[in-house]
């Protein structure tokens, strides 16, 4: 791993002591690291958090963050005994698995960052789209990769707990510095982040730097370590060069800013240290970032949906906080034990109710539905089509609400399929998301089924019921490898829509050609969903089909 | 926990705190929607605006905030006629809430010590005379969702289960928050809000500098910073106290009305709640600003809020509702 791997150690090491100086002002981090030495290091490492430091695994109850009767101790002692929520008077929380927490717990937890200054280790393990809660990850002040981190590249002893006590008076004292605000504010606009929190992390990072590196007020490594630490990953855009970029920044920032350039880093340069330290493939995770906003960004829409309903007759259970006692049904069970009980029971009491007598409430459960579109964008489907698709799609989403239905669009053309709106019911970004639909090339129906097929697996495995609309004209002449050979690709596109049939949701096949095409009518066959052609079939009547056939 | 940031020391951010201000003057408004991206200051407007409204005389004990003895339900056995002066609640919904804890449920303790058939009052209950926020409340539960609609519709609070059948005053002003691009908020819910705003961090330099600033101050020297800035919030309060007195006197011109009718048929909404809450907001903010009588110049000023969340959705209409509710008010206004 060589000199990338030292200096990412290098960084989070001084994230690590930053942490310590400075916990409640600086709200925490999110480590994007699978199990391992490197990240067990780290984590080791995290030893001056504020006390106490607890673990909310995702899986925690909401009731445990926010306290409530404690239902077994309550009928154990026969008076109330409530247990206090975990949240409360907590330091700091370590969140394993961060990228499975739920958006209710991802709300509690935020708010307790805001309110009562809880500091957060978020470790996410997701690997490529899942990630931490975007409510968490923009409350803390930083993130850290630390997949490129051999053991070997770690380096240097910890900073000393003393050192980090002195840190700490350091930062106390020291007076605050509004003249820095101007050009970290002026850098991150440039960067695109909109977010006001990020300048205001970064300011208390410098700090926090200047007292680790035993200075009395903010100096320029400061400036350009934090700016480089809290902004670097949440840029959205890159700044342009020169040219472009002057209109911006002088009107409101000459004023303020060009006071302060004698004596501390103007915001060029603190853009400087941002590029600097961009990793080479920060187009593309821009890209997937993009993608990742679009799905709900962790704090919603995706895995919630399906856990209450309509109410069914309460079970007996063990009370274990995942389910909701039925009282009514509880002391119903217990009701015919009563005068055995209080002649065998110690002591008095008005009910007798024992733990084997708890009733919990289920729910039937429904889950929510997921259209994927599937596009043709070939140059046969022509342009015309493709509106009519995009309109279909929105025309769906727009009456969606009601339902709980969430809509994905996937284009296939040239010589591969895209994703171009990943699951979604914002229609928001949907419109932003159709406006760019690009057109043009081949049909690579194979590619196209395989990327719905992908996703409607990824779906399934949330708690949603995919269902597929398949919109083209013609056949496939493409293949999966992309190569331009008409029988591959049929055969290819018959064997992907196998496997699809095999995944058992629902599929519809509109054939929007000016006549029938019997190969997507076996297609249809093959997909054992429907076949439906409809020429000329304008965004309503396209849309009206979509729906009846799929029975939304 | 510190004290909220000051609701006067929010810079910008001019129509959300217009229209928090107007639901305060006039509760019967509905409430505000607050839509915008993370770090636009949505929650610390909200937290602020507690400090703003005036406080409440509440029968002392009682579980929904009546103000007079013979308002308490029954189900709360209330003995003592003391009336004490509260803060308006602020109640805070938060997502995941159970339904047991958002309308109240029977009681456990009670039941399961001592075998009574007790009401524990819910969220709803203390909201009751105040508001209730519900931050993220496009990712709000549906049958969450279905409680919230019922009770905002009928004022009342009407629980069925547990074997118990209790019913108290539920009035209270909705304020959501959230994030579009997360998800939509379901229209039936969308209507109950009064108004709706739509924030973005400032585009200007000079205002997030001063954003930064002040927060810097806020956190480093709270003591002096809340000293300035609460003297300003009282100042709004008292303005708020005043324009609520004033409300009932300000006379509303037969012009002013077929204005605010033409604007909303020009516009299409369903159903007359706009052509209400429209009035409801122009003359709160008639109040406000210290005039008797009502003018296109405050109707102009609330229709932004007062509509946008009202108008049909055209899916395939780029510019989206506010571009179409600027056209319409300048062609009805011209």
């Amino acid at each position: 791993m060589g000199d990338a791997g030292r200096s990412a150690w290098s960084r989070a090491a001084c994230v690590r002591d930053l942490l310590a100086i400075d916990p409640v002002g600086l709200g925490g981090v999110v480590l994007r690291a699978r199990a391992g030495p490197v990240r067990d290091t780290f984590l080791a490492g995290l030893t001056d958090l504020p006390a106490p430091v607890i673990r909310l695994p995702p899986t925690t109850m909401t009731d445990r963050l926010t306290g409530g009767i404690d239902v077994t101790a309550t009928i154990a002692a026969g008076r109330r005994v409530s247990g206090s929520g975990l949240l409360e008077g907590a330091g700091a929380a370590i969140l394993p698995m961060a990228e499975r927490l739920r958006p209710d717990l991802a709300v509690h937890i935020a708010r307790a960052m805001d309110d009562c200054g809880l500091c957060v280790i978020a470790v996410d393990e997701g690997i490529d789209e899942d990630a931490a809660p975007a409510s968490i990850a923009e409350r803390a002040a930083f993130a850290l990769h630390l997949a490129d981190i051999a053991m070997a590249d770690i380096h240097g002893p910890a900073t000393g707990a003393p050192a980090l006590a002195r840190a700490r008076r350091r930062l106390a004292a020291m007076q605050s510095a509004p003249e820095l605000a101007a050009p970290i504010a002026l850098a991150a606009m440039r960067f695109g982040i909109d977010s006001l929190r990020a300048p205001l992390l970064t300011l208390r990072a410098a700090r926090a730097h200047a007292a680790l590196h035993r200075r009395d007020a903010v100096e320029e490594p400061d400036l350009l370590a934090a700016v480089d630490l809290v902004l670097s990953h949440r840029v959205t855009h890159l700044p342009d060069t020169e040219a472009t970029d002057l209109p911006t920044p002088p009107p409101g920032g000459t004023e303020s800013a060009g006071a302060d350039t004698d004596r501390i880093a103007p915001s060029d340069m603190l853009v400087e240290a941002v590029r600097a330290n961009l990793p080479a493939d920060i187009l593309d995770r821009l890209a997937e970032r993009a993608s990742r906003t679009a799905r709900g960004a962790g704090s919603g829409a995706r895995r919630k949906g399906n856990r209450r309903g309509r109410p069914l007759p309460a079970r007996p259970g063990r009370y274990d906080g995942s389910a909701a006692i039925d009282i009514v049904a509880t002391l119903r069970a217990a009701a015919p034990w009563q005068t055995i009980r209080a002649r065998t029971a110690r002591t008095r009491r008005a009910v007798h109710v024992m733990p084997s007598d708890i009733h919990l409430k289920r729910f039937e459960e429904k889950s929510d539905r997921l259209l994927i579109f599937t596009v043709d964008a070939s140059g046969s489907a022509a342009f015309a089509r493709l509106a009519e698709a995009k309109g279909a799609v929105e025309l769906l989403l727009g009456a969606a609400y009601a339902r709980r239905d969430h809509v994905a669009l996937i284009a296939f053309r040239g010589t591969g399929a895209e994703l171009l709106l990943p699951p979604t019911r914002s229609l928001v970004q949907t419109k932003r998301r159709l406006a760019a639909l690009p057109g043009g090339g081949g049909t690579p129906l194979a590619a196209g089924l395989a990327c719905a097929m992908d996703l409607a697996i990824a779906a399934g495995r949330r708690g949603m019921t995919p269902a597929i609309a398949l919109l083209t004209d013609g056949r496939a002449n493409i293949a999966l490898d992309g190569a331009a050979d008409r029988e591959r690709a049929r055969a290819d596109a018959t064997r992907t829509a196998r496997a699809l049939a095999g995944q058992g949701c629902s599929t519809i096949v509109v054939d929007m050609g000016n006549r029938p095409e019997p190969d997507l009518a076996e297609l249809g066959r093959t997909l054992g969903g429907h076949y439906l052609p409809l020429p000329r079939a304008d965004a309503h009547r396209l849309s009206g089909a979509v729906a009846a056939a799929l029975g939304t | 926990m510190k004290q909220p940031y000051p609701f006067a020391a929010i810079v910008g951010q001019e129509e959300m705190k217009q229209a928090m201000i107007l639901t305060a003057i006039d509760p019967s408004l509905g409430g505000v929607l607050v839509f915008g991206d993370r770090g636009t200051g949505k929650s610390t407007a909200v937290r602020a605006l507690a400090a703003l409204l005036p406080p409440i005389d509440v029968v002392e004990d009682c579980p929904v905030n009546s103000a007079r003895r013979s308002d308490c339900p029954d189900w709360a056995e209330i003995r003592s006629d003391t009336v004490v002066t509260r803060p308006t609640p602020v109640i805070d919904l938060p997502l995941g809430a159970t339904e047991d804890r958002v309308t109240g449920a029977l009681d456990i303790e009670r039941a399961l010590t001592r075998g009574e058939k007790a009401f524990q009052p819910g969220l709803l209950a203390r909201a009751n005379r105040g508001y209730l926020y519900i931050d993220e409340v496009n990712l709000l539960e549906d049958h969450i969702v279905d409680v919230l609609l019922d009770v905002a519709q009928s004022g009342e609070n009407l629980v069925e289960r547990d074997g118990l059948s209790i019913r108290h005053a539920a009035r209270f002003v909705l304020v959501g928050s959230g994030n579009p691009e997360e998800g939509e908020l379901r229209p039936q819910l969308l209507d109950r809000f009064g108004l709706s705003v739509d924030v973005a961090s400032p585009g200007d330099i000079d205002d997030r500098v001063e954003v930064i600033r002040r927060r810097e101050a806020y956190d480093h020297d709270h003591a002096a910073f809340m000293l300035r800035w609460q003297a300003e919030d009282a100042a709004i309060r008292e303005r708020i106290v005043a324009a609520r007195a004033a409300l009932r006197h300000v006379r509303t011109p037969d012009a002013v009305l077929r204005d605010v009718a033409q604007l909303c048929l020009e516009l299409g909404t369903d159903g007359l709640r706009g052509e209400l809450t429209l009035l409801k907001a122009a003359r709160a903010y008639a109040a406000f600003r210290d005039d008797t009588a009502l003018a296109r110049t405050h109707v102009r000023a609330t229709a932004p809020a007062a509509l946008r969340h009202r108008l049909r959705r055209d899916p395939l209409d780029e510019a989206g509702s506010g571009a179409r509710l600027a056209r319409a008010v300048e062609d009805v206004f011209a």
